[in-house]
């Protein structure tokens, strides 16, 4: 059955159409990624989902419930977690605070925070960092931090905006890993340029263009996709 | 005296209300707008302002009231433009225009300007004598025997004075107008208001145009009060007033707007004069300081502003 | 030594050196250190608004008028024990800030600035109003059994500088089990990153109204312990000069840390006791003191103590 899904979902910025008519199913347990051209709207999108933004007209239904109308910090609360494309971590704390933050959601006692902290930083390979101020970190490990507290929250959902932007191939090759590892206990939806990430990780893709879905299938019939290449080439 | 006679006295005296407090919230709104910070002491610049005019005229002595006046107008505006000139520098430059740092400083500002004040001038509230001051009756209509017609109350009158203050101000506001629409250093400013980073691309020296601004403001604040001394005196504690209706003004017109804030001015000191008469003046303060918060909260644009996208 | 045993030790030593002056002290500033104790109260109280929330208030005054107002009305009107005016106090306080921070909580910013600073104001004015029951600016004296808490004579000055320290100490301990908490720490979360803090499930109107009103409710104990135990209530305590004290002091001393209001306030107090004596202008420091620390020392004390030596400074 299908975790999220979203109803003619709209949302307009002072007559740009961002998101138009958007129906979007996402099964539990799938891996998806949803890429497009810049500026086709898949950050807006996302935002609706979480409830960053409100939408101008439509619905989002997550686990067969209406949350439309909930505001951004109940629908976490139901179990979806969101990490920020540009990275927004809190800089003057430390590393392991700013995911005691996140885990402190579901966490009853200090111990079992402290476990939560100890295992999503030793997942990004942040490990030995838990004391650092999280704005000394390097940018790709400002990355690396905001998995970590998508992680520590052990959401249903995990949305991740953007998740490899500026990171070094090594760490391109153990996010990978990661992500095939938390299929089995997770639904991702994951927001990504880099098309290697996209074919190896993503059971499907969805394509937004101009605020709509463009297509839908697995990684090999987007490539072959004809309107999809159209579209990133700029030619459609 | 009936109430018709009444109400255009109140008027008259909500008008010059109204004249000095759109000088003083001009002053206010041109710094919020082209600089984006919140000035807490601008009631001292006005403050300045009045207790400078009474030195320049016990300086000029016995010479007609009039020298001592019209040197005033040109002397306190330009001397209290440069302390603010030098304020900016010194201080607000220094913390990079930082709003909430703005503030806190501007309220240490706030305190040193009144206490220095306090320490050379002293507790005193002491008057300046208008350049002229005649004092005009003035008719009302009533309906007689021969239909409509006019006749002097008694006690309804004003002075020469009072007029002079609202077209003196028409005529400042009017200068602040083409100043700003129609000479280059308005362009500059507005250019500056628009997109800071911008402007600074295009080479404008934005340090130097907020400088500028700061001083204008603190300037129209203490021109305002050169105005009113004659009509009230000049005392150390004498900005607290002027500050919040000036923010009263400016919340109330759309911060930075300065059409707004004129026609706020204008309302608010026409409102002030009328409730007052009807009031005490400690509700109607109660009443305007709540509307202000008020208005914050629910309409942030101001009543007369255009919600922003 | 672990962060908890260096704060326990830090925290600790102070209340054991107050405890002492109350026997050392010569009676003059035995008389400022209980005033200091009061007011580093109300100091503490601003401090978890605006040093570990992120939320600047210009209009605390409000809530410490509203507590010694509540309590001194109640006293001297509703004829009640001193023990249940400070209660109504405390109620009054807190009542005001829910009220204020459901308003003023739409708000951020300098907006926020502005909204708390009229709402103060009109707060202010409100006791001028009611003259025939407030006094006014003259205000009204509180005395005899007014002042007698639980059996204790707080006119005396042994007896208040106890009372002082006992509210001060129990505040030091309730702000450090504060800040400790998770509630706490999702405060100073708001105040580093509030979009992020909610994207983590945070509800941070909720957390910003919880700190409102904490933040008010402390100001008010303060408010009506000055009341009791001064014997004075005036409208001078609501105007907008006591909305910047507290701000001036916790900027001092060090916003964000636990210490910093009493080390704010005791610095202040001395500073300004001390210039009071040349001149009449003593505000005139003030004005000063405001101006350099936002220009070279924004921590404040404790602040630079937390940077340059003690980074898990509470």
């Amino acid at each position: 059955m299908s975790l999220l899904q979203t109803r003619a979902l709209t949302r307009h910025f002072s007559g740009l159409k961002a998101v138009e008519t958007v129906d979007f199913d996402l099964p539990e347990g799938e891996v998806r990624a949803l890429i497009g051209p810049n500026g086709a709207g898949k950050t807006t999108f996302v935002s609706l989902l979480c409830g960053r933004i409100p939408p101008t007209s439509g619905q989002v239904i997550f686990d067969g419930r209406d949350i439309s109308a909930l505001p951004a910090h109940r629908r976490i609360n139901l179990g979806m977690a969101y990490t920020f494309q540009i990275t927004s971590v809190f800089a003057n704390l430390p590393v392991a605070e700013n995911v005691a933050l996140a885990a402190r959601r579901r966490e009853a006692t200090s111990a079992g925070v402290a476990r939560a902290v100890a295992d999503a930083l030793e997942r990004v390979g942040l490990g030995d960092r838990g004391d650092q101020n999280a704005g000394d970190l390097s940018y790709g490990h400002q990355r690396l931090l905001e998995i970590a507290m998508g992680l520590a929250q052990a959401p249903r959902l995990l949305i991740l905006d953007e998740p490899t932007q500026g990171l070094a191939d090594a760490e391109i090759a153990a996010f990978k890993a990661l992500v095939r590892e938390l299929a089995s206990s997770t639904t991702i939806l994951l927001i990504e340029h880099n098309m290697s990430v996209v074919m190896e990780t993503a059971d499907r893709v969805s394509v937004l263009n101009f605020g709509q879905i463009l297509a839908e299938g697995t990684p090999a019939e987007i490539r072959a996709n004809p309107a999809v290449q159209a579209a990133y080439l700029g030619t459609a | 005296m009936d109430f018709g006679p009444y109400l255009l006295l109140a008027s008259l005296e909500g008008a010059v209300t109204a004249a000095v407090l759109a000088l003083t919230a001009v002053g206010l709104s041109l710094v919020f707008g082209v600089m984006r910070v919140v000035n807490v002491a601008h009631g001292e610049f006005f403050m300045l302002g009045a207790v400078l005019a009474w030195w320049v005229a016990h300086l000029v002595g016995d010479a007609h009231p009039a020298v001592g006046f019209l040197l005033a107008l040109v002397v306190a505006p330009l001397l209290v433009g440069g302390i603010a000139v030098l304020a900016d520098v010194t201080v607000l430059k220094r913390v990079n225009y930082d709003p909430e740092r703005t503030i806190v400083a501007t309220i240490g500002i706030l305190y040193i300007l009144q206490q220095v004040t306090l320490m050379t001038y002293g507790p005193d509230a002491r008057p300046v004598e208008p350049p002229f001051n005649t004092r005009l009756a003035l008719p009302f209509v009533e309906w007689g025997e021969n239909g409509l017609q006019l006749y002097w109350p008694w006690g309804l009158s004003t002075t020469s004075y009072k007029l002079a203050v609202i077209g003196a101000a028409v005529v400042v506001l009017l200068g602040v107008w083409g100043l700003m629409a129609r000479t280059r250093i308005g362009l500059l400013m507005r250019a500056t208001q628009l997109d800071r980073d911008m402007a600074l691309a295009f080479g404008i020296p934005v340090e130097r145009v907020y400088a500028m601004v700061f001083g204008i403001g603190a300037g129209l604040a203490a021109l305002a009060a050169v105005l009113i001394v004659p009509i009230q005196q000049a005392h150390y504690l004498m900005g607290g007033d002027p500050l919040l209706l000036s923010f009263i003004v400016v919340i109330i017109g759309g911060l930075g707007s300065l059409p707004g804030t004129v026609l706020a001015a204008v309302l608010i000191g026409l409102s002030d004069g009328i409730i007052s008469v009807f009031f005490s003046p400690t509700l109607a303060k109660i009443l305007a300081t709540l509307l202000v918060a008020l208005v914050l909260v629910f309409r942030p644009q101001g009543l007369f502003g255009v919600r922003r996208a | 030594m672990s962060d908890g045993a260096r704060s326990l030790a830090l925290h600790g030593a102070l209340l054991a050196l107050l405890l002492a002056g109350a026997f050392v002290l010569p009676a003059y500033h035995h008389g400022v250190l209980a005033r200091v104790m009061v007011l580093s109260v109300y100091a503490a109280g601003y401090n978890i608004m605006f040093g570990y929330t992120g939320l600047l208030s210009l209009g605390h005054a409000l809530f410490f008028a509203a507590g010694m107002y509540g309590m001194g009305l109640a006293v001297q009107h509703g004829g009640v024990t001193p023990a249940l005016g400070l209660l109504a106090g405390l109620g009054c306080g807190l009542a005001v800030a829910f009220a204020l921070g459901l308003l003023a909580l739409r708000t951020a910013g300098v907006a926020f600035m502005i909204v708390t600073l009229m709402f103060a104001q009109a707060g202010y004015l409100t006791v001028l109003y009611f003259g025939p029951y407030t006094r006014g600016d003259e205000g009204f004296v509180l005395q005899g059994a007014q002042r007698v808490l639980f059996g204790f004579d707080l006119s005396d000055a042994g007896v208040r500088y106890i009372a002082a320290l006992i509210l001060f100490a129990a505040v030091l301990v309730g702000v450090l089990a504060l800040v400790r908490s998770r509630f706490g720490r999702v405060l100073v979360a708001i105040r580093e990153n509030e979009e992020r803090a909610r994207m983590l499930g945070y509800d941070t109107f909720a957390h910003k109204l919880g700190a409102v009103v904490i933040s008010g409710g402390i100001a008010a104990l303060a408010g009506a312990a000055y009341g009791l135990l001064f014997g004075y209530v005036g409208a001078t305590f609501a105007s907008v000069q006591y909305s910047i004290f507290p701000l001036l002091w916790v900027l001092l001393g060090g916003a964000g840390t636990v210490i910093g209001p009493f080390l704010g306030t005791l610095f202040m107090f001395y500073l300004i006791d001390l210039s009071s004596g040349y001149t009449s202008a003593y505000m005139l420091i003030a004005g000063v003191v405001l101006v350099a620390l936002t220009l070279f020392a924004p921590q404040g004390l404790a602040g630079e103590l937390r940077r340059r030596i003690w980074r898990g400074l509470p």
